[in-house]
């Protein structure tokens, strides 16, 4: 009979029910796709933070730049002799300078390699492994010959009209009609990091695997402590090797110093994911290259349990007072890039919109169950007369809205596992940066004469306030340091669950409030209230 | 059957209504009573508190020997799922199930396994002429038809007592007399104790006993 009359009210009240199962379903649907995307941002941050710091990284260290240190890539400096002079031809001189710079990286700093030791010394550390984190900037380009320039003025002394002032000063280039004040020259910075390639067990070679030629060995890094035999070899991203269009067997430049390519790799966190260097060379060749012997820039460690991480960074922390100390879920926050939005987005409008949109199902269903039971006063008051017992009429009553949620429930894992594969389908793709994947803009730019007009390679933002006085400000290659994650949003079984659960939940919260309601009838009142 | 020792309901509100005044009554086995008086004088309050439907202010109703007015409300309920029946003027059929489901849902209190529900509710609709329309909805059958749908779940439980509350009150001249009919036939064939509030005198008439309240109180009709 409970099914019987449950089935005949459902669809008696056919209208009442759909716009109930509907109103759930849109909210179930939209908890299912928040939850499911959130997840999938989650391990698009995942994919990000693996890719800079690799599989099973539990805890990052590193050390800050002391405010108004060194750090970065310094200026450019050029004296009389270097460069090559030509051009006398057309009577203004020019020098052709290539200069290359390899320093840690802005932001961050060097610190005494003995810190592996020391970490590895920590209870509970199953693993770690130290790098050294470079930027190599290279100028290349033409600079006008002022000394030519100067000489030339001084012989020619009826030309002041031209370039000098009314006394005599001597005054600086005005620029061309190309606007580089006569210059012509590009700057170029890669990211160039030193591993052990020996630590395959944690750190950033985790996440990649060999595209061409080979890996570095553990023969690269050579035998003597000050890196001096180590192989002047490199291993370039894939991504920077396609760009820049460099093979295995080519020669790249790092630090002054030409490298043999030996391999390329990828990233195995995904499709197009760049990985967290350009250049991979021997830990001891690039303390050698940027004279950074027995420094290092981050530290990469493995804990036995994820409960036991905390402790760790408090002990490690502990240990090394003058480091910065990062789990996973504090570098997840350091994700920056659309991903960074579209977790901001998933864990405020979302969460938000989809709470507001529950209650409103919620408050539907609870308002048309009550309604429902104000309806069918004379019909509940009959069945109290005839001998229904109260727990029975609310069972009833209780039943049917459960059922109404459940079906609101099935839809609405229906809809949202629709809207969830459109999304997927959709291959959304995130950017996300991790905040020490070394956002190296600014330095000593500015000013200059003439205005440089720097145009970076790849577009990124030139330099940001930096110092004043250089000629030229700097413009560092961000692209290597960001990652494209499509996105995949996933749908578990506790999602499913966790639909059908608030399905049901919604349907009992009307049922127990219209049950409620049908209990307080008292038969008498119920069918006078109608006769 | 019944006793009623100094009945009282008053109903307290923004007016308070004294609908019975220290009503004192006995109704024997068997009778076939019927209750007539003006709109407002107590005539349904009087049914509620037989049928075990409302609580008296004061005083006792006895339902042999049991005082309902004592009993609480899972008692009161028990006693309405066993022992008696009722029959509304406005029938109360529950709109979304057949004749059959109907007469079936006063045996679910019992807990009658669902074949034989089926059976005793067929068995019902039969005693009341209207076998053939079991899987019907209240819908439609005729108002006579109804009515009979409801004496069948009044009676399928096998009560002691019937009580009905103006059962011909929305039924035409014709209809009223089947009714009526039936229900005589039921009580002489059934020995039940039929109480019924009616206006109709014709209907009054064909009682065994006729008992008129007004202003909360009963007195016997000659």
């Amino acid at each position: 009979m409970f099914v019987t009359y449950l089935r005949r009210e459902l669809r008696h009240r056919r209208k009442q029910t759909v716009v109930v199962a509907i109103g759930l379903a849109v909210a179930i649907a939209l908890v299912m796709v928040v939850s499911s995307v959130s997840a999938g941002v989650r391990d698009a941050q995942a994919s990000v933070l693996e890719s800079v710091y690799g599989v099973g990284t539990d805890v990052t260290v590193t050390q800050a730049q002391e405010p108004g240190g060194g750090g970065g890539p310094g200026r450019f400096e050029f004296d009389a002799e270097d460069g090559e002079t030509g051009g006398e031809a057309d009577g203004e001189g020019t020098r052709t300078l290539d200069q290359d710079r390899l320093d840690v990286a802005r932001g961050s700093a060097s610190f005494d390699a003995e810190a592996l030791s020391t970490v590895e010394g920590v209870d509970h550390v199953t693993g770690a492994a130290a790098t050294l984190t470079l930027e190599n900037t290279s100028f290349s380009g033409e600079m006008p010959d002022f000394d030519a320039m100067r000489e030339q003025q001084g012989a020619g002394g009826a030309q002041d009209d031209m370039q000098g002032g009314a006394d005599g000063t001597q005054q600086p280039p005005t620029g061309g009609a190309d606007g580089a004040g006569g210059s012509a020259f590009e700057v170029d910075s890669l990211t160039v990091t030193g591993v052990d390639p020996a630590a395959d067990a944690v750190g950033p070679l985790t996440t990649v695997e060999v595209a061409d030629g080979r890996s570095l060995e553990a023969a690269d890094a050579g035998t003597s402590d000050d890196g001096s035999d180590a192989a002047k070899v490199a291993v370039l991203d894939a991504t920077y090797a396609e760009q820049e269009e460099l093979a295995v067997g080519d020669t790249v430049t790092v630090g002054g110093t030409d490298l043999e390519v030996v391999g390329t790799v990828t990233s195995t966190t995904g499709e197009g994911v760049a990985t967290a260097s350009d250049v991979y060379v021997p830990l001891t060749l690039a303390q050698t290259l940027a004279d950074l012997a027995g420094q290092v820039t981050d530290l990469y460690v493995s804990v036995d349990s994820a409960d036991n991480v905390d402790a760790v960074a408090d002990g490690i922390a502990a240990a090394l007072p003058d480091a910065s100390v990062s789990t996973q879920s504090d570098l997840a926050g350091d994700v920056t890039g659309s991903l960074s939005t579209a977790s901001s987005l998933v864990s405020t409008l979302g969460t938000w919109l989809s709470g507001v949109v529950l209650v409103a199902a919620f408050g539907l269903a609870i308002l048309f169950t009550v309604s429902g039971v104000n309806r069918r006063t004379r019909e509940l008051g009959t069945l109290k007369a005839i001998g229904w017992a109260k727990r029975r009429v609310v069972g009833q009553v209780a039943g049917e809205s459960v059922v109404q949620g459940l079906i609101g429930g099935v839809a609405g894992i229906v809809l949202g596992g629709v809207a969830v594969l459109a999304i997927n389908l959709a291959g959304i793709t995130l950017s996300g940066s991790s905040g020490a994947g070394g956002f190296t803009f600014g330095g000593p730019g500015g000013g200059g004469q003439g205005g440089a007009g720097v145009q970076p390679a790849d577009g990124a933002m030139p330099g940001g306030g930096g110092g004043g006085g250089g000629p030229f400000g700097q413009a560092a290659d961000a692209a290597s340091s960001a990652v494209d994650v499509v996105l995949h949003a996933p749908v578990s079984v506790w999602v499913v669950l966790a639909a059908v659960g608030l399905a049901v939940l919604g349907g009992l919260l009307a049922g127990v409030v219209g049950g409620g309601r049908a209990a307080r009838l008292r038969p008498a009142e119920a069918l006078r209230s109608l006769a | 059957m019944y006793q009623l020792e100094k009945l009282t309901k008053t109903y307290t509100g923004k007016r308070t209504v004294h609908a019975l005044k220290d009503v004192s009554l006995e109704i024997g086995d068997g009778e076939l009573v019927a209750i007539q008086g003006p709109t407002g004088g107590g005539k349904s309050t009087l049914l509620q508190m037989l049928g075990g439907l409302d609580r008296p202010t004061s005083g006792s109703v006895r339902l042999a020997g049991e005082d309902l007015a004592a009993l609480d409300d899972r008692g009161l309920t028990r006693a309405r799922a066993q022992r008696l029946g009722f029959v509304f003027q406005h029938f109360n059929l529950i709109p979304t199930l057949t004749a059959a489901e109907n007469v079936e849902t006063a045996l679910v209190p019992a807990k009658v396994p669902a074949a034989e529900r089926s059976r005793r509710a067929l068995e019902a609709l039969a005693s009341v002429g209207l076998a053939e329309r079991a899987d019907h909805l209240p819908g439609e059958l005729s108002g006579g038809q109804q009515q009979r749908v409801a004496i069948a779940r009044a009676l399928v439980k096998e009560p002691t007592v019937l009580l009905a509350d103006e059962p011909t009150g929305n039924l035409d001249e014709a209809t009223r007399d089947e009714i009526v009919d039936l229900l005589e036939g039921l009580w002489k064939e059934q020995g039940l104790t039929v109480i019924l509030v009616t206006h109709d005198s014709v209907v009054a008439r064909r009682a065994q006993r006729r008992l008129r309240i007004a202003a909360g109180k009963v007195t016997e009709v000659a």
